[in-house]
């Protein structure tokens, strides 16, 4: 399972990568690799808001439907429409190709209590 | 407690994710549910199926106690056949839907859920009159489900007999790795294949010997994640989703395993007054036409009017798109009929359609 050095992490699975004032969003392989084989994802319109903690999209396996929750709040930059037609995706390559939705970050402030990789990692083991 | 089958051992080792299910640890999937299904539609998959029950019914009047239980007729069938049915209550409503195992007139058995097996087991126990002795057998039988194209192929050198000379749903009793094993040709997959029962001792012996034997055909362990899509793909009843203590056979389009015009059976009153009357609802098929996976529970509705509800949908991993199994008003049962479907706080087109979902035939052409 990979936890990459340079993405913040939450305990709701997501991963968020910060360039300047832009956070892009995704599922970790941690939470792809436990929902299986994911078959429709549900994504905000462009131009629409997110808030910290509440959710922004679904993710659908064979069996269940899952909650996506943003990281941070802001507006949404950008949309990755390829996953909606290809959401296996998700599960091929859930920290490149499968990234979800682009964020300008309102409150940098948010970011602080994100997880590093590492501590993310020591979540994960602890909730298995 | 949770129960564990002879299996799971084996099953771990598979790098199985394992669920709780009807009181039992079981697989739910190996390496995945979509190639655990297609792998079944297209070469062949073996399933641990051990969780379901099995009753047994004999004694002098064995035959006659069976035709008071079920709403099929097994006078119907012939020694060595197996047949479909549910067990009522009088009031219609479904106690369980199993197969019955046609020995001769003096021996039954008889497969139940596992979510039912106590209850079913109590029910039959009860209500099985004359002399006939009921017993909980489950414990005596493991049992795996070979299922796919190659299933025969994949028995024939593990076999004494010929596999193809058990046809749709009979069943021998023939040795299988040194176990005497009943084996039908049954399945809930729509797939050609078989069941197996036999000494849970026998399991892991039996597994290994077939999964070894369906190496070279692409066989697969399948959980039942992959059980449940393609049992929907055929549109094949799950109780506690199409039938249930509140739905009937009929409801849920099993009128041919609901035999009339047997002189006595439970739930009969019930049931001719409902057909003779008219159904409330019917259980029809849906496919979505725009994007959305239907999942139980989700509200039907029509120009807007709420009309029933999903028992069972998922996307199917064959036609690749949302399918359902819905119960409506009887008046949109009619293929072509469009009704919506309520995902979250949209509502989504959807067509009804003939059951089965996924045609064998017509997947075959389209693949040409």
């Amino acid at each position: 399972m990979e936890f990459p050095k340079d993405l913040k992490y939450t305990k709701e699975h997501e991963w968020l990568k910060v360039e300047g004032n832009i956070a892009t969003v995704g599922i970790t392989d941690y939470a792809q690799d436990s929902l299986g084989d994911v078959v429709y994802v549900e994504l905000p319109q462009e131009g629409g808001a997110v808030t910290k903690n509440e959710p922004f999209g679904v993710v659908e396996s064979v069996k269940a439907v899952s909650d996506l929750y943003s990281p941070v709040s802001g507006s949404v930059s950008e949309v990755n429409d390829a996953i909606i037609d290809s959401p296996e995706a998700i599960n091929e390559d859930p920290y490149g190709d499968a990234w979800m939705i682009k964020v300008e970050i309102a409150n940098p402030g948010e970011l602080d209590d994100l997880m590093t990789a590492d501590e993310y990692q020591k979540y994960v083991e602890e909730e298995k | 407690m949770l129960k564990r089958t002879p299996l799971y051992e084996t099953h771990k080792a598979l790098g199985a994710r394992i669920v709780e299910f009807a009181g039992w640890e079981m697989p739910v999937q190996y390496s995945g549910v979509i190639e655990e299904h297609l792998a079944v539609r297209n070469n062949c998959g073996l399933f641990d199926v051990s969780h379901m029950g099995e009753i047994e019914i004999s004694g002098e009047d064995a035959l006659a106690a069976v035709q008071r239980l079920i709403t099929n007729d097994v006078e119907r069938v012939v020694d060595g056949q197996c047949q479909y049915t549910a067990v009522c209550y009088p009031s219609g409503g479904v106690v369980d839907d199993c197969i019955v195992y046609r020995f001769d007139k003096k021996r039954f058995l008889i497969c139940v859920n596992a979510s039912n097996t106590e209850k079913a087991f109590k029910w039959m126990r009860e209500n099985g009159q004359g002399a006939a002795a009921v017993r909980d057998v489950s414990a005596s039988y493991a049992q795996l489900a070979l299922q796919g194209p190659f299933s025969a192929e994949v028995l024939r050198p593990l076999l004494t007999i010929d596999p193809e000379s058990i046809r749709h749903f009979h069943f021998a009793v023939t040795p299988i790795k040194g176990y005497d094993a009943i084996i039908s040709r049954t399945g809930y997959t729509g797939e050609d294949g078989f069941e197996l029962y036999f000494d849970p001792r026998g399991a892991v012996a039996i597994w290994q010997a077939i999964m070894e034997a369906g190496k070279k055909y692409g066989i697969l362990p399948i959980g039942l994640g992959a059980r449940d899509t393609l049992r929907l793909e055929m549109g094949y009843p799950l109780y506690g989703h199409e039938l249930s203590e509140t739905i009937t056979p009929l409801e849920a389009g099993l009128k041919k395993y609901v035999r009339l015009e047997k002189p006595d059976f439970i739930g009969k009153d019930a049931l001719v007054k409902q057909a003779s009357g008219g159904l409330a609802r019917t259980l029809v098929g849906i496919k979505m036409s725009d994007p959305g996976v239907p999942r139980a529970g989700y509200e039907i509705q029509k120009a807007g009017k709420k009309t029933g509800y999903v028992t069972s949908g998922t996307l199917s991993p064959s036609l690749k798109l949302g399918i359902a199994m819905c119960l409506v008003e009887p008046g949109l049962k009619e293929p072509g009929t469009e009704l919506e479907c309520v995902i979250r706080d949209r509502k989504a087109k959807a067509v009804v359609t003939k059951l089965p979902f996924y045609d064998k035939k017509a997947a075959a052409g389209a693949a040409k």
